[in-house]
Order: structure tokens, then C-alpha cells, then sequence
């Protein structure tokens, strides 16, 4: 059996066996109990020759409708942002993605410095003091928020509202089984949530208020009031927001949150059905020992040069173990570094570019299709670049014709909150077109006359 | 210094450059200003670099070339299985019905990105013996508290209330992790001295408030463990849980599977094994495989497979929940896919094979010059101990740092914990003789050092862009973000 991922020739390994003293590989088994051992060989498809490979997986990605091949108009937590070429160019050296942890540090400088700056980047944008180099994705940052906040407070309740992500929420849930901490709702039938409400359920045992902005449905919240909610409970505020259109709007930092999580796929990452992604993380400074994840820290080597290394590691679980503020361990670091270059590309005013032209054509796209006759804005609130339209047929049977028009019309709500079961949201970004945009709508009124 | 490069990216900022390219606004209005109220916009500019597409290319190329990797240096830090990553891999994850695909995509319109999960999930499950896989997880560590909250849901789900798992204290530092987060309290678990878990011990800790027993197989000082099955069927008897960390899957390939042994649960870490790259510390893939006890625990939604149609089953009621906000690390799974079908069945066992058989050469050829951990055979890695050099003044972490100097990355140090001055070395199969060969020669050669001239590992390392670096001075006043001078 020859494989081109195996080095090592029959004759070198009779030559390896030779040099260890044993007569063949088998001998090197025998703490294996016999019983123990697999009879067979593994049920699994033979081997495939590189050509073939391709041609069968190649096949297996084209009965996929993707934003290639049509016109994307999904969010949901995933957008179709730009994609800078240089990324891709930068990531693919072996040097960057062969590399693993930087355990030592000498000969891990460049994985460091990237970190450190897409830490400081990251911090600039959501107005916090520090930023960790990454959880997996939104949903597993807001979850290790909600354990940071009972850490800190030692209170046993979050309170999430409706508007959040209802996918993080699930997240979260699964990670507050363990500790025991129990969700609270608080509704947002307009489409954002319920301040009112939120004054009443916040209280003493409260650990964090969490929202998102721009929420779930699209629609901005009133961060700043949220915080006030939220502190005058001794509650800590987390925010949930995408970097990716804190080019425009206000860091959530600065309005008053202590956590700030979100989900950094906008910032360059493909969105290859849903995973690799990028959690970010941001605190305040005081929060910073209480931090799950990694993070990188400035320092001098022994003549005084400026190097980087892991830092307050005695937070972390191969140190702190059971103790530890997390059980991450390897995180998502190359989708940190896309999400660097990708900052580094656009600059400060790109990104600013990138979230006008987002809400821009989000606001045409939602008159555009507002005015499709029997559809309308579901919800009236001030919205970014994704909204909720109400259809008058089913949206599941809307987004299976307009896909046969090479359009992907967006996400039904129904699986997420029954009220809803009417409602698409549907997300623009930069990259579609007035072109696209109008034919969409004249599509989507075809698919719901 | 190999290289005296020492900019960040916001160094390089000159006002007025850009790098992107955005076409001008093509609707009427496209003032964010008149668009959206006032209390919701930034005030000030993001202080991000302003700098060209070359500057990029440049500084981004520079950095790289600041670290090792496994493509330019042997990488044999143990437990990582810091193997080849196959560049055909690469290209199949970025075919854009796969890089290009929303994970809400319908059913429908997703099917081959359905079929290429539901089928990894079934190699998988071959692989290890299990009945059910759940591709969810992350990365190892999210696959370890999947499967302890299965195991929590399964006792609760039977009226049993147990309330400690046992980890050994040769563990990786996630397993305590990961079994704290899940809500147990962790009850460290002796090991003999040879790494080997001591059974009699155990048995004495087995009982009715215990959920779990958790273990690397092989463990961490590379060696299978003989009384496994023995193991397994003791935990089994008193109602315990025994969960495998897969970190070291790499060695039993084709030659002995976690579920045959009697585990209930595992996970796999797809960046070890299954040649995903590992990518400066991520994205990893942890896959959980479970027994069909527990598969109504999976985490939703599961993949299913009716007649030709493949579908996400939400419908689970006892499921432990979500993990992420989608369906897994998919990017990672499409990389794994591939390669297991590069390698099939015999292609895999080759690969365990001379995983062993590297390891075992390397340990035979360190043998007289180093203090190995445990006599052989090992598996697929092996621990020695620096305790002899340490007497001479030389550190494992100084051996490390001198075989930065001599063109290696260094392995694992002071892992397992219950080895003094471990170095754990895991070269993989994906490496040559030759390549173990020249890492033997530099290792004998640095034990000749700590002899005679000790001052050059001390000094080391020296060919690296910086040298040992201040790490209390890091950790005592902590600078975690750049600014700018005034």
C-alpha cells in the first residue's frame, strides 16, 4: 500500500524496525490485547485517485445552490460580505496555517503579532478595552459571556432578550446547564425588545442583561438605555453586535456594555455553511483575569527587542484546569487572521464604506420589495442592513421558487419564532446591486402574486 | 536574527492609502447619516491602518515568515499530531458550493453538503466503533463537554443523580475543563508510575456518585493501555460512563477502535487526525461519537439520510442542545472528508502504523542520552525526561528553545504533568527518516551540550526573530492592545 502522504519505503521501515529491534510492525502492538484488536479492515470506501476524488466531491458542492451561483439575500448571522483577495493569498502560506498554538513563542512571532493586532483591532471597533484572539463562533462567545458574568457577579440569571439570535440563545442554554443558571426572556414584539419589560425582570439575581444590536430581525436597540437597566441592578451589560458594521454604528463599548461578543464572519471569513466562524470577545479592562480564551501580550526579549507572547495564561485550563475560566483550548485563530487582514484592508475608511453601502441598499431593498404588492416591512423600528418582510404566502415556498430564479430570498422565520411564521428576513449587504435588487423584486412579486 | 523585521500593521499606516476596492453607491440615498437616527452612529472614525494592498501583502508575507510551521520545520509537539496537511484538501473546501454556501441554505438546495456530513459522520463512527456521530463541535474541547452533558442527560434521563467524574492526572487540562463546565465535581485519579491507570485505585473510587470515568487512549505518555477492556467493563458494573479523548486517535487507526473497547463516548479532533490544519491554534473540528444509549442525547439538529433525501432533524427532545450556532466546523469537515477517502481503509491503518513505527524509532534512537518516560514499544508518541540533563542545569524548556536554533520546533514540554522535564514527542507518519534522523542528531547533540557547553542552550535560542522572551513582565503589567504613541 503506497500512499503519497506516507513517507517512509518497506525497505526504510525493515531498516527503522532494525534499528528499535523488532521484526515487524506488529511487534510494536504487543501491549494491545489480542481481543482488543480490529479483526478486519475498517468498512469504509477504498481509496480514490486524486482525479476521481475531485471529480466526486466536485459534484458533491454543485448540488449546492451557493452565493456564486445565485444572488444572496440570506443573513440570519451569515452574510455575503466582500472578500478582499490578498486574504485568502496571505492565509494560505504554510507558515501561517501549518503552525498550531504558539507555544513557543520565538518561533511563533508572526501568529502573535497578528493576534495582538486583530486584538487591538477588535477592541478599537466595539469601544472595549481589551479583546481575547477568539472563541469559536457568536453563539459559544455569548455563552462563555453569560458564564464570565456569573463568575463576576456570582448571580445565577441572564436575562436574554427575544431579539437576540434565538440560535445563541440555544447555545447558551447548553452551556448554563452545567453551572445551573437560568435564562430569562424578555419579549420584543416590535421588533425590539421590550425595555419596559426588561426594567421589570432585571433584578438582584441578575448576572447580565444581554441584547443584540442590530438584533435578530435587523432593528437597532437602544444600548445605552439597556446598560442604565442593567446597572442599576448591578448586572453586567453584554452586548452582541457584528464588527463587521461597527464602521458606522457606535461601538457598544461606548454606550455602555461590559462584555461585547459577536460574530466576526463578516470581516472576510467564507461562510461555508455556517463553521469555521469567529467569536469575538471583547471586556473591559477589569474584567480581563475573568476572561475566557487566549490572549496575546506585548513584552521584550532578553535584548530588549519587542516580542509577543500568550499572556495571563493562569486563567487558562491546561494551567488552571477544573479551576479554569474556560475549557477552550484551540480556538479559531486563522479566521482571526482573515478577520485582520480583512480590518487591515478596509482601514478606517473602508469599513465605514462598507456599512454605509450595506444600509443603503438595505434601505432601498426593503422600499423596493415593501412596495411588492401584499408584502410589507413587518417591523417599523430603525434597521441596519437586514429586515423582516411579511409575505402574503408561505416564505418556504417563496425561497424554493426564487431559487429556481437564481435568487437565495433569505431566511424564513417560522423555525425560529412561530409568530413569525410569515416573515422572511432578508439581509443586503455591499455587494448586491441596484440590478440585482430590482430584479429581485420583480421576482419576489411573481412568487407571491 | 533570521529576520529584523519588527513593524505592526498600524506602523505601516500613512494617511489617504487604501487596499479595498468598493464601488460607488448605486441607490438614491446612501447617507447612513439621513438613513439612521443619530444616537445610533459611531462618532469617531475606527482607528484602523490606512495602508495599500502591497503593504498588506508585504507585512502579512513578513510575519509569516516569523513562525514555524510544518510545512518548513519538523513540528513534533506531542498530542497535536502535527501531520502533512494535503493541499487537495484545501482546494475541495474552497469550491465555492461549499465555501460560498449560507448555512440556512434549504434543505433542498444544500443536499451535497448534507450527503458529504451524513457520510463522514458514518466513516467516522466506523472508525471509532460508535453507533452515532455528531459533527458539531468546534474543536476538542467542545467535543469533551458534548459528551459529558450526554453523559449527565443519559443519568438524569434515569433517575440517577451522580455527581463526580474521574479524570486522570496524567489528563489533558481540558478534560478537568470541560467536566467542571458540565457541572461535576473532577476527582483526580492517580496514575502508576508508568502512566498506566491504576486499577485497583479506581476501583476503589468507582461508585454510585460517579458519572464518568474520562481517559486518553492510547495515554499521554503514548502508550495503549493494557487493561483497558478490564477498565471499561469495571466502570460498566457500577453504572459508570467511560469517555475516550481522542487526541491520541492517530495510533489505533484500523487497529483497535474506541467502541469495541467498551468506551461509551468519544470525540475526535479532526485537526489531528484527519489532517485539517491546525492553523495557528484553529479553527479545529471535535467531532463526538457516542454508543446508541446515548444517541438520543446527540446535539441538534442531527443529519439524517431517507431514501436519497438528506435532512436536519430538530425533532429530538432529549438533546443536550446546540453547541454552535450551526452545524459544525463544515469548512473542517469537508477537509477531513476528503482525506479520509484519499487514504481508505488501508490507507489509514498504513497511517497508524508508521505513526508507531516513527515514534518507536525516535525513542529507541534518544534511548541512552535521555531518561525515557516508560519502556517501549510506544505508540504513536514518546515522553522522555530531561531530569538528567536538568542536573547538568539544562531545562526541558531550554532543550526546547535549543532546538528552535537548530531548525525544529520544539515538542510538548512539561507534559504529561507526572513526568519530570517531559518533552513529548510526536512525529507523525506524514515524516521521513531522514527528517527523524537529523531531530535525533540535534537531540544527542544538545545532551552533549548540557555536558560541555551548556552556556549555548542557555543562550539559546538565537536564530529566531526574538529571543527568550519576558513572559512575567507580559503577565505583570498586561499590554493587550497597540496605541499609538503621543
Amino acid at each position: 500500500m503506497v500512499s503519497r502522504y506516507i513517507a517512509n519505503t518497506p525497505d526504510e521501515q525493515k531498516r527503522m524496525l532494525g534499528v528499535i529491534g523488532a521484526a515487524s510492525l506488529e511487534e510494536l502492538l504487543v501491549k494491545i490485547p489480542a481481543k482488543a484488536r480490529l479483526a478486519r479492515p475498517l468498512g469504509l470506501t477504498p481509496a480514490l485517485a486524486e482525479t476521481d476524488l475531485i471529480r466526486h466531491v466536485t459534484a458533491l458542492a454543485a448540488r449546492n445552490a451557493d452565493a456564486d451561483s445565485h444572488v444572496c439575500f440570506m443573513g440570519a448571522g451569515s452574510y455575503d460580505h466582500y472578500v478582499p483577495s490578498p486574504i485568502n493569498h496571505m492565509i494560505s502560506r504554510g507558515e501561517f496555517f501549518t503552525a498550531y498554538t504558539p507555544y513557543q513563542p520565538e518561533a511563533s512571532q508572526g501568529t502573535l503579532r497578528s493576534i495582538y493586532e486583530y486584538q487591538t483591532m477588535i477592541a478599537e471597533l466595539t469601544g472595549m478595552d481589551v479583546a481575547n484572539a477568539s472563541i469559536y463562533d457568536g453563539a459559544s462567545s455569548l455563552a462563555e459571556a453569560a458564564l464570565m458574568a456569573h463568575a463576576v457577579t456570582e448571580r445565577g440569571e441572564i436575562v436574554l432578550s427575544r431579539a437576540v439570535n434565538p440560535l445563541y440563545k440555544r447555545v447558551t442554554a447548553t452551556y448554563c446547564e452545567g453551572p445551573s443558571l437560568r435564562l430569562r426572556d424578555v419579549g420584543a414584539p416590535d421588533g425590539v425588545t421590550d425595555l419596559a419589560a426588561a426594567k421589570k425582570v432585571v433584578g438582584p439575581k441578575t448576572a447580565a442583561l444581554v441584547v443584540q444590536t442590530p438584533n435578530f430581525y435587523g432593528c437597532l436597540e437602544d444600548v445605552a438605555a439597556a446598560a442604565e437597566i442593567a446597572h442599576a441592578a448591578g448586572a453586567l451589560m453584554v452586548v452582541v453586535a457584528d464588527p463587521v458594521n461597527l464602521g458606522v454604528l457606535e461601538g457598544p463599548g461606548k454606550l455602555g456594555a461590559d462584555i461585547v461578543v459577536g460574530e466576526g464572519q463578516g470581516l472576510g471569513v467564507p461562510m461555508s455553511f455556517g463553521g469555521p466562524n469567529l467569536g469575538v470577545f471583547a471586556a473591559k479592562n477589569e474584567l480581563v483575569r475573568r476572561m475566557p480564551g487566549r490572549l496575546v501580550g506585548a513584552t521584550v526579549d532578553r535584548d530588549g527587542r519587542r516580542g509577543f507572547v500568550l499572556t495571563l495564561q493562569t486563567r487558562e485550563q491546561h494551567i488552571r484546569r477544573a479551576k479554569a475560566t474556560s475549557n477552550i483550548c484551540t480556538n479559531v485563530a486563522l479566521c482571526a487572521l482573515m478577520a485582520t487582514i480583512y480590518l487591515a484592508t478596509l482601514g478606517r475608511d473602508g469599513l465605514v464604506r462598507v456599512g454605509a453601502l450595506s444600509t443603503a441598499k438595505a434601505h432601498y431593498a426593503a422600499q423596493r420589495l415593501g412596495a411588492v404588492p401584499g408584502v410589507s416591512l413587518r417591523f417599523a423600528a430603525p434597521f441596519f442592513k437586514e429586515f423582516a418582510l411579511k409575505l402574503p404566502k408561505p416564505p418556504e415556498r417563496v425561497v424554493s421558487r426564487l431559487a429556481k430564479q437564481g435568487f437565495l430570498a433569505g431566511v424564513p422565520l417560522k423555525t425560529f419564532e412561530r409568530s413569525l411564521a410569515d416573515c422572511l428576513l432578508v439581509a443586503v449587504t455591499e455587494k448586491r446591486t441596484k440590478t440585482e435588487i430590482d430584479a429581485f423584486a420583480v421576482a419576489l412579486e411573481k412568487a407571491v402574486a | 536574527m533570521a529576520d529584523a523585521y519588527d513593524k505592526l500593521i498600524f506602523e505601516l499606516s500613512s494617511p489617504g492609502r487604501v487596499a479595498w476596492s468598493l464601488a460607488e453607491a448605486d441607490v438614491p440615498e446612501a447617507d447612513a447619516r439621513t438613513l439612521l437616527p443619530e444616537k445610533y452612529l459611531r462618532r469617531a472614525a475606527p482607528e484602523l491602518p490606512e495602508v495599500s494592498e502591497f503593504d498588506i501583502v508585504r507585512h502579512y508575507s513578513r510575519l509569516s515568515r516569523m513562525n514555524y510551521g510544518v510545512d518548513t520545520h519538523f513540528y513534533p509537539l506531542g498530542s497535536c499530531t502535527m501531520k502533512y496537511n494535503p493541499r487537495l484538501n484545501e482546494d475541495m473546501a474552497r469550491l465555492a458550493g461549499f465555501a460560498r454556501l449560507h448555512p440556512h441554505a434549504a434543505e433542498a438546495l444544500a443536499q451535497g453538503a448534507l450527503q458529504l456530513m451524513h457520510e463522514l459522520a458514518r466513516d467516522l463512527a466506523e472508525i471509532a466503533g460508535m453507533d452515532a456521530v455528531s459533527l458539531q463541535p468546534a474543536a476538542g474541547a467542545q467535543g469533551e463537554l458534548a459528551g459529558v452533558l450526554m453523559i449527565r442527560a443519559y443519568h438524569l434521563s434515569r433517575g440517577e443523580k451522580r455527581t463526580k467524574v474521574l479524570v486522570p492526572d496524567s489528563a489533558h487540562g481540558t478534560n478537568p475543563a470541560s467536566t467542571a463546565l458540565a457541572g461535576y465535581e473532577v476527582v483526580e485519579v492517580k496514575s502508576l508510575p508508568n502512566g498506566e491507570v491504576d486499577v485497583d485505585a479506581l476501583a476503589r473510587t468507582l461508585g454510585p456518585d460517579v458519572a464518568a470515568f474520562m481517559i486518553t487512549v492510547p495515554n499521554t505518555l503514548g502508550m495503549f493501555e493494557p487493561r483497558i477492556v478490564e477498565i471499561t467493563e469495571m466502570c460498566h458494573a457500577t453504572g459508570v460512563q467511560v469517555y475516550m479523548d481522542g487526541a491520541n486517535l492517530n495510533a489505533i487507526l484500523g487497529i483497535t477502535r474506541p467502541g469495541d473497547l467498551g468506551f461509551d463516548v468519544c470525540h475526535f479532533n479532526l485537526h489531528k487526525t484527519f489532517t485539517t490544519p491546525h492553523g495557528g491554534g484553529g479553527p479545529g473540528s471535535g467531532p463526538v461519537g457516542v454508543k446508541a444509549h446515548l444517541e438520543p442525547f446527540l446535539p441538534v439538529p442531527v443529519i439524517t439520510k431517507d431514501g436519497d433525501a438528506y435532512a436536519l432533524d430538530w425533532k429530538r427532545p432529549k438533546s443536550i442542545g446546540k453547541l454552535q450556532a450551526f452545524w459544525g466546523n463544515f469548512g473542517m469537515l469537508v477537509r477531513a472528508y476528503t482525506y479520509i477517502r484519499t487514504m481508505g481503509p488501508e490507507g489509514l491503518r498504513s497511517v497508524s502504523d508508521n505513526a508507531i513505527l516513527n515514534a518507536n524509532y525516535i525513542m529507541k534512537r534518544l534511548e541512552k542520552d535521555y531518561d525515557v518516560a516508560v519502556p517501549g514499544p510506544c505508540m504513536h508518541e514518546c515522553v522522555v525526561s530531561a531530569r538528567r540533563q536538568k542536573k547538568l542545569g539544562v531545562t526541558a524548556t531550554d532543550i526546547a528553545k535549543r532546538l528552535l536554533d537548530l531548525g525544529f520546533y520544539a515538542p510538548s514540554t512539561y507534559f504529561p504533568m507526572i513526568v519530570e522535564e517531559a518533552l513529548m514527542i510526536e512525529p507523525t507518519e506524514t515524516e521521513a527518516k531522514e527528517t527523524l534522523d537529523q531531530f535525533c542528531d540535534a537531540m544527542i547533540q544538545i545532551a552533549r551540550e548540557a555536558e560541555t557547553n551548556p552556556a549555548v542552550i542557555h543562550e539559546a535560542p538565537v536564530t529566531t526573530p526574538v529571543r527568550r522572551l519576558d513572559q512575567t513582565r507580559a503577565a505583570r503589567e498586561p499590554n493587550l492592545r497597540w496605541t499609538r504613541r503621543a
